[in-house]
C-alpha cells in the first residue's frame, strides 16, 4: 500500500462528543480506496471545493438504476478512488436487520468495495459508497445471493420507505411496512428500469406525525388517519394528567387543537369529532388516555418535492380516506393512470407536483378519472378566469 | 454458475423482526420515555420493549457495523434497526440490559439520546465526500454543529418542543431540508463556468438550453465550436443545467457558502406542515469547523429555547410573534434577499394592516 495519507484538517473532526465520519473512514483506511478518499477529502477541505466529476453511466446488466457512477477529477493524485461508484441497496421495510445479515453485507462489501456505507441514504436505501466498475456485476451477484436487490435511481420509482408502523408504534393507522413492501415488490420493473419524465417517490407514514417526512419528500405520500372518534379513556386521563403529569390540559392540549374541537371543564374531556382534522397533537400529548379511532386507513397525498426546478412543494390531498390495506389494487390503478398521463405529457425533469400545477388540477383529475373534491384544496378559486367547456352543454 | 437473479426486491422485513415485535405486531398500547434516548413500549399483552437509540454519523464503516452486530447479539437477540434520522436502535426485552448497553455504546463513541423535546441527528447529504455538485461538505458541517448542540441531544428538558435540523449541500436538497426547524443549505452564488471544449462532446445543447427555468442559457459558437452562453444576471444558481450537462459546473471555492432557513415542519400535529424560511442568506465556507455556521445555528436554538412556549415548534413560535419580532429578537439583519422574487412571491407579501408595533 502507498503511504498513509495525512489529514490534519480532517483530524480536527475526530474530536468532540458527536460520532465522527472521519473516524469511520480511518477505521478502514487500510483499504487503498479509502486512503485516497481521505487524501482527496483533505484536499477539498484545503481548497473549499469538491473533486468529484459529474455522473458517468455505469450499472448492472438489465437495470437502468441502482448504481450512481462517480469519478474524481484528480486521477493522477488519487488513483485508487478515481472510480468510486455508489450502490443503492433496497433496505428491508422499517430498516430492521439481524446481526447475521449485517455481517454478510459487511463481508461482501469488504471484498467488493471501500467498506464505507451510509445507513441510510436520504431516500431510505442502504448505500454502499465507492467501488469500481469491474466489481459491479460480481457485487450484484453477491447481494442477490443473500436476497438483497438494488434500489432506484434516475427517472424511475425510487426505493419506497416507511415508518416502523405496527411493528413498534401504537399510533399506526395501517400496516406501513406491509404496504411498503408490497408496493415495492409490485413495481420492481418500474424501480429498476427508468422510464418516467423524472423520479417518483413513495413514502408511507402510519399517522399524521409523518416520521418519514412523506408529505415533503415524496410524490405519493400515504399518511395514516381514521374516520371515527378518538377513543378517550377518561379514567386514565384523570390518573395520568389531571394531578401532575406535567401537562396543562386546557393550555397545552385544548388551546393547541387546530380545529378547536375539544373542550375541558376540569374533569371531563370532550371532543367534537366531526370537527377533528386528525392532526395527532392531543394523542401525542395525552398518549395514555387518547387513541386514534377504530375505523383506520390512510390519506393519499400527491406532489411533494424539493425546489429543483419550479420550487419546493408539499404534497396535497388527492384521496382524503381509503381503507388502504384492502384497496391496494385500486391504488395501483390510480397510480398507473397518473404515470400514463405524466409519461405522455410531462416534460423532462418535471416532477408530478409541477406537472399537475402546469396542466391544472381540474384537468389532471379529469384525465386520470377522479372526481374533484373540496378536500383537495384549501379554498375554491378567487379569480374569475374560468375555462368553461360548452361542448357538453345542451 | 448460479442463475442470475434480478427483480427480487428487498428481503421480507419479517425475517428481521425480533420475537417480541412479531408477537405484538399491531398490538402496542402506549409508550414512555423514561430517560433521554430510551423508549419503552407496552403492548396489550403486557409485554414491554426498551428501545435504546444511539447517534451515528450516517457514514458508517464495516468495522462499526460489525460492532453494532456484536452489540445486538449481546443485548437484543441479534436484532437492530435504524431510524429515519440515521440513529441506530436496539430493542431490548430485559430492562436490566439497558444500562450496560448504553455504557458499551458510549465506550464505542455512539452516544444515546435524541428522544422527545431534543435535537436529534441531522438528516444530511454527501457533500465533498461523494457529490459532484456540492457547494460545501455535509458531514463536516453536521459534525461541527452537533458537537456544539450535543447537550440538546442528551436531554429532553432544554427545549419547548423537538427541534429538527437538516443539511443539504446544494439546492437539489437530497436531504430535503425545505421543511425543518433549522435548515442549513449550501449555496452557489455564481453562474456556471462553461467548459466550451467539453460542451459539444458531453452535452446535448438543446436540452441544456431548455433546462434553465429562467431562460438564461442561449446557444453560441465559441472558437468555432457549438456551445452555449449564460445571461449571468438571469441566473439564480439552481444548477439544473449542471444536472443535465457536466460542462456547466457551478462549484466555486470563492463564492460558495451556506445559508440558514428556519421554521419549517413536516408533522401535521397542531399546525399544518410548513416550509422553512430564509433567516441568513450567506455565511462563508470555513472548514474544518465552520464556526460562523455553528454559531448562527446555536444562536437560533438559544433564542427559540428562551422565547417559545411549551409544544411550540420554531415555526409556530415565529408565527405567533411575527417575523419582525423574530428578526428583532435574533438580531439578524433583514435584507432584500429575504424577500421572495420567484414564482409565488406575491403570496408572501403582508397584504394587510396587521402589524405589531414595537420598540426594538
Amino acid at each position: 500500500m502507498t503511504e498513509k495519507r495525512q489529514t490534519p484538517k480532517l483530524d480536527e473532526l475526530t474530536k468532540g462528543p458527536w460520532p465522527s465520519f472521519v473516524t469511520e473512514m480511518k477505521k478502514v483506511q487500510d483499504n487503498p480506496m479509502v486512503n485516497d478518499l481521505l487524501g482527496q477529502l483533505e484536499r477539498s477541505y484545503n481548497e473549499k471545493i469538491g473533486h468529484w466529476k459529474h455522473g458517468g453511466i455505469v450499472g448492472v446488466m438489465g437495470y437502468g438504476g441502482g448504481v450512481i457512477g462517480r469519478y474524481n477529477d484528480l486521477p493522477d493524485d488519487f488513483p485508487e478512488c478515481n472510480e468510486f461508484h455508489t450502490i443503492r441497496v433496497n433496505q428491508p421495510a422499517g430498516w430492521f436487520y439481524d446481526s447475521k445479515t449485517i455481517r454478510k453485507i459487511c463481508d461482501i462489501w469488504e471484498k467488493r468495495g471501500s467498506g464505507l456505507t451510509n445507513f441510510h441514504g436520504s431516500t431510505g436505501d442502504m448505500v454502499l459508497l465507492g467501488t469500481r466498475t469491474k466489481e459491479l456485476e460480481p457485487l450484484f451477484s453477491d447481494l442477490t445471493s443473500i436476497d438483497f436487490d438494488l434500489g432506484g435511481s434516475g427517472s424511475d420509482v425510487r426505493t419506497p420507505s416507511c415508518c416502523n408502523g405496527k411493528a413498534r408504534c401504537e399510533w399506526a393507522c395501517y400496516d406501513t411496512m406491509k404496504i411498503c413492501h408490497e408496493v415495492t415488490m409490485h413495481f420492481q420493473d418500474e424501480l429498476h428500469r427508468p422510464a418516467f419524465p423524472y423520479k417518483w417517490k413513495f413514502k408511507f407514514s402510519g399517522c399524521a406525525n409523518d416520521c418519514v417526512a412523506s408529505i415533503a419528500r415524496s410524490d405519493c405520500a400515504v399518511i395514516g388517519t381514521w374516520k371515527d372518534e378518538i377513543k378517550i379513556d377518561q379514567k386514565a386521563l384523570q390518573e395520568h394528567y389531571v394531578n401532575g403529569g406535567g401537562v396543562d390540559i386546557a393550555r397545552d392540549v385544548v388551546n393547541r387543537c387546530p380545529s378547536r374541537c375539544m373542550s375541558w371543564d376540569g374533569t371531563k374531556l370532550e371532543i367534537a369529532n366531526e370537527d377533528c382534522v386528525k392532526c395527532m397533537h392531543c394523542i401525542n400529548v395525552l398518549h395514555k388516555a387518547l387513541r386514534p379511532g377504530d375505523e383506520r386507513g390512510a390519506a393519499i397525498l400527491i406532489g411533494g418535492k424539493a425546489p429543483i426546478i419550479g420550487g419546493a412543494l408539499l404534497a396535497f390531498t388527492l384521496i382524503p380516506f381509503i381503507d388502504i390495506e384492502n384497496s391496494l389494487e385500486d391504488i395501483y390503478e390510480v397510480v398507473e393512470e397518473i404515470w400514463d398521463l405524466w409519461g405522455e405529457y410531462g416534460k423532462n425533469r418535471e416532477r408530478i407536483g409541477e406537472f399537475i400545477q402546469r396542466i391544472g388540477l381540474g384537468n389532471f383529475l379529469e384525465q386520470v378519472g377522479l372526481e374533484p373534491a373540496p378536500e383537495m384544496i384549501s379554498h375554491p378559486r378567487t379569480n374569475p378566469y374560468i375555462f368553461f367547456e360548452l361542448d357538453g352543454e345542451e | 454458475m448460479a442463475e442470475r437473479r434480478t427483480d427480487i426486491g428487498p428481503p421480507h422485513y419479517e425475517n428481521f423482526l425480533p420475537p417480541v415485535i412479531k408477537k405484538n405486531y399491531g398490538k402496542w398500547l402506549d409508550h414512555d420515555i423514561p430517560r433521554p434516548g430510551v423508549l419503552v413500549h407496552t403492548a396489550e399483552s403486557g409485554d414491554k420493549v426498551w428501545s435504546v437509540r444511539a447517534a451515528t454519523p450516517r457514514l458508517a464503516s464495516i468495522v462499526t457495523l460489525r460492532m453494532f452486530a456484536d452489540l445486538a447479539d449481546k443485548y437484543s437477540d441479534g436484532y437492530m434497526r435504524w431510524t429515519s434520522r440515521n440513529n441506530i436502535e436496539f430493542l431490548l426485552t430485559d430492562e436490566s440490559k439497558v444500562d450496560p448497553l448504553i455504557a458499551d455504546l458510549k465506550k464505542e463513541g455512539y452516544p444515546v439520546g435524541g428522544t422527545g423535546a431534543s435535537i436529534t441527528n441531522i438528516v444530511h447529504t454527501q457533500g465533498w465526500v461523494h457529490c459532484h455538485s456540492s457547494a460545501s461538505d455535509a458531514s463536516g458541517v453536521v459534525k461541527s454543529i452537533m458537537d456544539e448542540l450535543f447537550p440538546y441531544f442528551e436531554s429532553m428538558d432544554k427545549l419547548p418542543a423537538r427541534l429538527r435540523i437538516a443539511f443539504a449541500c446544494c439546492l437539489n436538497m437530497c436531504g430535503a431540508v425545505h421543511c425543518s426547524d433549522i435548515s442549513v443549505l449550501a449555496v452557489h452564488r455564481h453562474a456556471p463556468k462553461i467548459d466550451h471544449d467539453a460542451m459539444s462532446k458531453v452535452c446535448e445543447i438543446p436540452s441544456t438550453i431548455s433546462s434553465c427555468p429562467t431562460g438564461a442559457i442561449r446557444s453560441a459558437t465559441v472558437d468555432g465550436k457549438p456551445s452555449v452562453e449564460v445571461i449571468e444576471e438571469q441566473c439564480m444558481y439552481c444548477a439544473n443545467c449542471f444536472s443535465v450537462c457536466p460542462a456547466m459546473s457551478l462549484n466555486d471555492p470563492e463564492t460558495d457558502g451556506i445559508s440558514i432557513w428556519v421554521g419549517g415542519k413536516l408533522s401535521n400535529a397542531r399546525s399544518k406542515p410548513m416550509f422553512s424560511k430564509l433567516a441568513i442568506p450567506y455565511l462563508p465556507n470555513n472548514p474544518p469547523r465552520w464556526p460562523e455556521v455553528v454559531n448562527a445555528v446555536k444562536h437560533l436554538v438559544e433564542v427559540y429555547a428562551k422565547h417559545a412556549r411549551k409544544f411550540e415548534r420554531m415555526g409556530e413560535w415565529i408565527e405567533r410573534i411575527g417575523w419582525p419580532k423574530f428578526f428583532d429578537l435574533t438580531g439578524l439583519e433583514f435584507t432584500k434577499y429575504h424577500i421572495d422574487d420567484f414564482t409565488h412571491a406575491g403570496e408572501t407579501y403582508n397584504r394587510s394592516a396587521h402589524n405589531k408595533i414595537f420598540n426594538s
